[in-house]
């Protein structure tokens, strides 16, 4: 925010600065190198061996989903929402209890997979309706209470969902996949990819995230993306220009919700199992805000940069160098200290207050570089 | 012994006016920090589990580990003192550090960056959990519950022990609380600095106008905000018995909840507030099932924001624009 015209609207304009809709001069090329590094690195992966980074990818392209639904909400639309967790637990169960064998549903995959998304904003609207017309603060704590009260009303309804046992198995996709015959080739045939599928699971996700990413910014240009940020920007102005504050920011919520819980079967079925409520708290919830933070606020670019730094240094730097610390038996296993693994809530935090601190605009800025001094005034 | 409906019923009304003091010494320091900044303080929870994790450490040092007259209370007064003492102080250095710079900018960067220190708290709290002393269990398992000595003995201060009955505990959460509330309330009514921060809750830029140092009264309301959790954590540990790195977010979103619930802002409305929670609590585990205690506190949560933003006692006007 620049010092000479503070926001009037001050809270809920989180990345204030009018005309962002354009977005950067040439979105698409930055998206297409992250689409070429995505393509390179199961290459590289397999022709060196395996450096085992093609599983933790699954979980970088699950949340750039989670994260670009949350950056609908959160971005564009500018409401602070701490309970995307929580829309994304509900597609995790909706999905397993659509394909679960024990329930009366027993639907496939691709079909449950797309009933998440009506499911998920149908959950956003539920909790919107009454809520979206709160002022910014008090929104983003009903979303963090939303979350805490989904969470335990999985873990505690245990006819529906068994508790902390969790539902499994659930459904796989079935692909065209290189299957091994009995004389040990490999023929090319329909097959479910299986838990262990790796490099599928990877082809597969990188497939459905590039969906996400066009659909997302055919959005953004939209009537409705449009409004989204004119929202944002001034809510008085955009009302008077005619544009319905809490209907627009209603819309924005059920697509974010619907997102989350697309990315949310998508997450159930690579683990093929809903894993526990816990798995959901508001620790995720954080995780995808940070990614859109530390990636910039309304960039999906960002959002996509962001997934890769903070789930790429969550699941992936931090798990490797617990694990080469332990092996090398660096520091003692009694040493609190030595272990990366006990560094994460440090780095959502650090990761926070320095983005706001000193880069609100996160490391991809939607509006381009050197147009924006900072957030401090 | 069985106790009646009735006995049980009154026993829980002691336990959740006992809980609900607490949680109301806590929601002093969020009702206060939001009445002067408008900021959600979220650290505020995981700066009470630091304050307990710092008790522990002092008991540690003076190894007194058990009621025994006159040194256990000479402790207990010194842990309640330095707890206060140094959540005070690290909440001022916080303000100083971290949201003084974001004074100006939007509310919800402020409040981001408040989630962020949160974290920071919770990941120095499993680090402290980890310190090889033996009140922390030697540091073999950080994360794990720590013991809090039984420094406050159990038994019955009135009534009778298998009926209902007033501890020792319950007393000690009273004798803290209270005098705390009634100082609290003398210093913002009757001293210069209660004047000058209502102030500036009123309107900061008028106030820097009367020749008030807003920032020196904003770090304040930090420094007696944090040291009431500091008071509060060692209170909630000696009465608790149990204390763990993860404790600050379930008492920050119960203080929280009870500082909405009477009205954020409003001081009488914190402790109002507070005391409904515990009673909603202890109501709550005794006649339902425990589990589902969090979700009704959560629930009363959106419903107060929902329908009376303003709370009980709250007569905040709606947004400025």
């Amino acid at each position: 925010m620049s010092s000479e015209a503070p926001n009037p609207t001050g809270d809920r304009a989180l990345a204030p600065e009018a005309g962002a809709w354009r977005g950067t001069p040439r979105p698409w090329l930055a998206d297409l190198i992250l689409l070429a590094i995505a393509m390179l690195v199961p290459i590289v992966d397999v022709a060196s061996g395996g450096l085992g980074l093609i599983a933790p990818a699954k979980s970088i392209f699950i949340f750039a989903i989670v994260a670009l639904g949350l950056n609908v909400v959160t971005g564009f639309t500018g409401l602070l929402h701490l309970g995307i967790a929580a829309f994304m637990a509900i597609g995790v169960y909706a999905f397993a209890i659509l394909t679960n064998e024990s329930y009366p549903f027993r639907l496939s995959f691709w079909p449950a997979l797309f009933l998440t998304l009506p499911i998920g904003a149908i959950a956003g609207f539920v909790l919107g309706s009454p809520t979206l017309g709160l002022r910014g603060d008090y929104l983003a704590i009903v979303t963090l209470g939303f979350g805490e009260i989904v969470q335990d009303v999985l873990r505690n309804v245990e006819t529906v969902t068994q508790g902390t046992q969790g539902i499994n198995p659930v459904a796989k996709p079935f692909v065209p996949w290189f299957v091994a015959a009995e004389d040990g080739t490999r023929t090319f045939a329909w097959t479910r990819i299986s838990v262990a599928g790796d490099l599928a699971w990877y082809i597969l996700l990188l497939l459905i995230l590039i969906g996400v990413v066009v659909f997302v910014r055919n959005l953004e240009r939209s009537r409705i993306g449009r409004a989204w940020m004119s929202v944002r920007e001034d809510e008085l102005a955009s009302k008077a220009m005619g544009i319905p504050p809490v209907r627009t920011k209603m819309s924005a919520f059920a697509t974010g919700a619907a997102l989350a819980a697309f990315a949310g079967g998508l997450w159930a079925s690579t683990l093929d199992s809903t894993g526990e409520p816990a798995n959901y708290d508001f620790q995720v919830s954080i995780l995808a805000l940070c990614i859109v933070i530390v990636g910039g606020m309304g960039s999906v670019t960002g959002v996509l940069v962001g997934a890769v730094v903070m789930v790429g240094a969550n699941d992936i730097v931090l798990d490797r160098l617990t694990q080469f610390i332990q092996q090398q038996k660096l520091v003692s296993d009694a040493n609190v200290l030595g272990s990366p693994n006990n560094w994460k809530y440090m780095l959502f935090g650090l990761a926070l207050v320095f983005m706001m601190r000193f880069k609100p605009d996160g490391l991809v800025s939607r509006k381009g570089s050197g147009s924006r001094t900072g957030g401090r005034a | 012994m069985e106790m009646t409906a009735a006995e049980v019923f009154f026993q829980q009304v002691v336990n959740g006016l006992s809980n609900g003091m607490i949680i109301a010494l806590i929601a002093l320091g969020y009702t206060m920090v939001y009445g002067i900044v408008e900021l959600i303080n979220w650290a505020h929870g995981d700066l009470f589990m630091l304050g307990a994790f710092f008790a522990l450490t002092l008991v540690g040092i003076f190894g007194v580990t058990e009621a025994s007259g006159m040194g256990a209370t000479g402790t207990i007064v010194v842990l309640l003192f330095s707890s206060a003492l140094f959540c005070g102080t690290f909440n001022y250095a916080v303000d100083w550090v971290a949201y003084r710079p974001l004074r100006k900018a939007p509310k919800l960067t402020l409040l981001v960056t408040a989630i962020g220190i949160s974290f920071i708290f919770v990941n120095i709290g499993l680090f402290w959990g980890g310190l090889p002393m033996e009140v922390f269990g030697g540091g073999n398992s950080a994360a794990a519950p720590k013991d809090f000595p039984p420094l406050v003995p159990a038994q019955a201060l009135f009534g009778n022990e298998e009926k209902v009955h007033v501890s020792v505990r319950d007393g000690l959460v009273f004798g803290v609380t209270v005098p705390l509330m009634i100082a609290l309330w003398w210093l913002v009514r009757h001293t210069k600095l209660g004047t000058a921060m209502r102030a500036v809750a009123q309107n900061p830029t008028a106030a820097s106008l009367m020749g008030i140092n807003v920032d020196r009264v904003i770090g304040a309301t930090f420094f007696i905000g944090g040291a009431l959790g500091g008071f509060a954590s060692v209170v909630y540990s000696l009465y608790n018995n149990t204390i763990s790195f993860q404790m600050g977010f379930r008492a920050g979103m119960d203080a929280f909840t009870a500082a909405v619930l009477g009205g954020i802002g409003s001081l009488p409305g914190a402790v109002l507030g507070g005391l409904l929670i515990g009673l909603t609590r202890s109501m709550s585990d005794q006649y339902l099932e425990t589990q589902w205690t969090n979700t009704i506190v959560f629930a009363i949560l959106i419903l107060i924001l929902v329908f009376r933003p303003s709370g009980l006692l709250g007569l905040r006007a709606k947004e400025k624009v």
